[in-house]
């Protein structure tokens, strides 16, 4: 009897790049539901991003400063423009707008704890000022939203600079929703609303539309607070350019800018990755805004979204920012997606380093959640300790770059110390691409 | 009772005296000329003063009030009394968009008419509007009580959630989730005292109430064409 013939060779089980596995799922996902995906977290997909920049570094040309011995400044003030009593932080690196509501009370006083030990600010979110959280910030920006949750005009008194959210880069254009979950008692107070119920937080504001009319606006809340706070105003980046020079126009002592990595609490996930553009490519037309309106480092420029060490820092007043805000980064630092919890993850159909179902307030962590056996699992002393020890780490990592490029304060930094690993990057950035003297476009 | 003349004294320096206010002053009663429109005046006060204002103001007149009352003796730009803690914030004439928007106490009463969004998002202050009120008011109201003696334009209610919408004469349309309700006693109740506090003689049987329906208050995707 003759051997059987061998099999021949086949090729392996191939996945389409275009149908790959988590686009089949999403789509097996919605076939199911009938409804779009909401999630926490910001983009998850690759983005032109940081990664995709350099620094060169002293050379013969140019002389770099001694680690651990020379001087190189981080402070930076914020709303020198027409407040009276600017913000004096001692790092470049703020704690961005997060609402108690998506977050628990213990996370709101551990951000508040961190950011004052090394002397940078913390923001509010939707739904007004916490007790917690304005006596553990030694400097608290309010944010003036849309839906004005929890809205005071004694917590706008009692904050040390005013931000008024026209957008969040994971989101430009769009609203927000808590769902009912985790509208706890004390939420519901807080946002004069039903407990248990969906909690649509605007889109637009409700009394101004337009540039003309924000610049009233502005004048309005300056004028309730006597003129003594810097006035911020955040947009998510889409148009960097005109909105920046808008907000200028508007009288902003301060533009937050936020990129699409930016975090958001709960938003549709077609919207976080597909509306919006990565802060790597906004930074320079703000900054050009700023410089064709003669008000670069007059009106400060804050920029956020995906920074995570001192390189994006670095990376990021390089190209012309003067400080940074982190979200997300900083609730990890508290604690969020900790391999520790990992069996609580995969319970809940995710994994450590995945979770981003901030919205559904079951957060092991105790940080996205109202739950008050979760929240009571963060400790936010010990938290607030970690989030110190991560800023401070940001703040070196970023003095060590600046040092390396020969600068004596990390607002020294400028796009001649960057090049572009891509060609996307440089052109981007504004920088030459690695190696040669090409800016794409110039 | 101080005067202030608008002409001749700053904004600026109006406000600050203003907050500047203790509880117990005896500088109770301040008269405001020549307005002249100007957008801010009076903001952010949390004094149980009165402010008299003769003449039109702009944007924002009265916003984020606490204690006191604010009295116009002309129209209001957009945004009157914005954001409203306590108070009485009384206008005689007519108030643009958005008048009350986010107001979460206090009593704004406005003699004429109010153009659109009149109280959006408003969150427990009482609205009195002696004309009628323009498209999309009471968009997204929490809490509190609007009441309209004339007319109200299209989507009066949309997205509504606990305020209490009543009129007495026509609805154009109603927005999103928002319905006609027959009111309980208690809801005359409130209304009756609404209209007691506002000065104005009406009776509240010739009112209609307008609420939520509920049926927007979870995210579900059979609801997805009201969205």
């Amino acid at each position: 009897m003759d051997a059987p013939a061998p099999k021949p060779p086949g090729t392996l089980p191939r996945f389409s790049a275009t149908f790959d596995p988590h686009t089949i799922s999403e789509i097996r996902r919605a076939a199911a539901t009938g409804i779009y995906d909401i999630r926490g977290f910001g983009a998850k997909r690759k983005l032109p991003h940081f990664d995709d920049l350099l620094f060169l570094g002293a050379s013969i040309s140019r002389y770099p400063l001694e680690g651990y011995r020379e001087r190189c400044g981080t402070e930076v003030v914020l709303g020198t423009r027409f407040a009276k009593k600017p913000v004096e932080l001692k790092t470049p690196v703020t704690i961005a707008g997060m609402s108690f509501g998506a977050l628990s009370a213990q996370a709101k006083e551990a951000l508040g704890r961190g950011a004052s030990t090394v002397g940078t600010s913390t923001t509010t979110g939707d739904g007004g000022m916490t007790p917690e959280e304005r006596g553990h910030s030694s400097i608290l920006v309010y944010q003036v939203l849309p839906s004005r949750y929890g809205m005071n005009p004694d917590d706008l008194r009692k904050a040390d600079a005013i931000e008024i959210v026209v957008g969040q880069g994971a989101k430009p254009g769009g609203g927000g929703m808590l769902l009912g979950q985790k509208i706890s008692p004390r939420v519901a107070a807080m946002r004069n609303l039903p407990e248990g119920i969906d909690q649509r937080s605007a889109c637009r504001h409700p009394d101004w539309t337009g540039p003309d009319d924000l610049e009233i606006k502005i004048e309005e809340i300056r004028e309730i607070t006597d003129w003594q706070k810097p006035i911020y105003v955040k947009v998510g980046a889409s148009r960097p350019y005109y909105d920046t020079a808008l907000a200028v126009k508007s009288g902003a002592d301060v533009v937050v800018l936020d990129g699409m990595q930016g975090g958001t609490a709960a938003t549709q996930e077609v919207f976080i990755e597909h509306v919006g553009i990565p802060i790597l490519a906004a930074i320079r037309p703000a900054v050009q805004a700023l410089q064709d309106l003669g008000m670069h480092r007059k009106v400060q420029l804050i920029v956020s979204g995906g920074i995570r060490n001192g390189a994006d820092v670095a990376k990021a007043l390089a190209l012309g920012a003067d400080a940074v805000a982190i979200g997300t980064a900083a609730l990890i630092a508290l604690g969020d997606n900790a391999p520790e919890l990992e069996a609580e993850y995969e319970a809940l159909g995710t994994v450590a380093g995945a979770y981003d179902d901030w919205h559904e307030g079951r957060d092991p962590a105790g940080i996205t959640t109202q739950d008050p056996v979760l929240a009571a699992r963060l400790d936010p002393i010990k938290a607030g300790r970690r989030l110190a020890n991560y800023l401070a780490v940001l703040t070196l990592e970023t003095q060590t770059i600046a040092r390396a490029c020969g600068k004596s304060h990390v607002h020294n930094l400028e796009p001649e110390d960057l090049v572009a690993l891509t060609v996307e990057a440089a052109a981007m950035a504004g920088v030459p691409l690695a190696g040669t003297n090409w800016v794409p476009g110039r | 009772m101080p005067d202030v003349d608008l002409s001749e004294t700053p904004l600026r320096e109006l406000n600050r005296a203003l907050h500047a206010l203790e509880p117990g002053t005896n500088e109770t009663h301040w008269h405001v000329a020549n307005p002249a429109g100007r957008h801010s005046i009076a903001v952010g006060l949390d004094a149980p003063v009165t402010v008299e204002i003769g003449g039109n103001v702009g944007y924002y007149c009265a916003g984020m009030n606490k204690h006191a009352t604010v009295h116009v003796r002309g129209n209001a730009g957009v945004g009157l009394a914005e954001n409203m803690m306590s108070g009485v914030v009384r206008v005689d004439g007519d108030a643009s968009q958005a008048a009350g928007a986010t107001g979460r106490g206090g009593l704004l009463v406005i003699g004429g008419n109010a153009s659109g969004r009149c109280g959006i998002s408003m969150k427990g202050i009482d609205i009195v509007v002696g004309g009628s009120v323009g498209p999309m008011s009471a968009f997204m109201a929490q809490a509190g009580t609007l009441v309209v003696l004339g007319d109200a334009g299209e989507a009066l209610g949309d997205s509504i959630y606990e305020a209490r919408l009543f009129v007495r004469g026509t609805v154009k349309s109603l927005g999103a989730d928002c319905e006609e309700k027959t009111p309980t006693d208690e809801d005359r109740s409130i209304l009756a005292d609404v209209l007691s506090r506002a000065g104005v003689a009406a009776d509240p049987s010739e009112f209609r109430l307008y609420g939520s329906a509920r049926r927007l208050y979870h995210f579900h995707v059979d609801n997805v064409d009201a969205y």
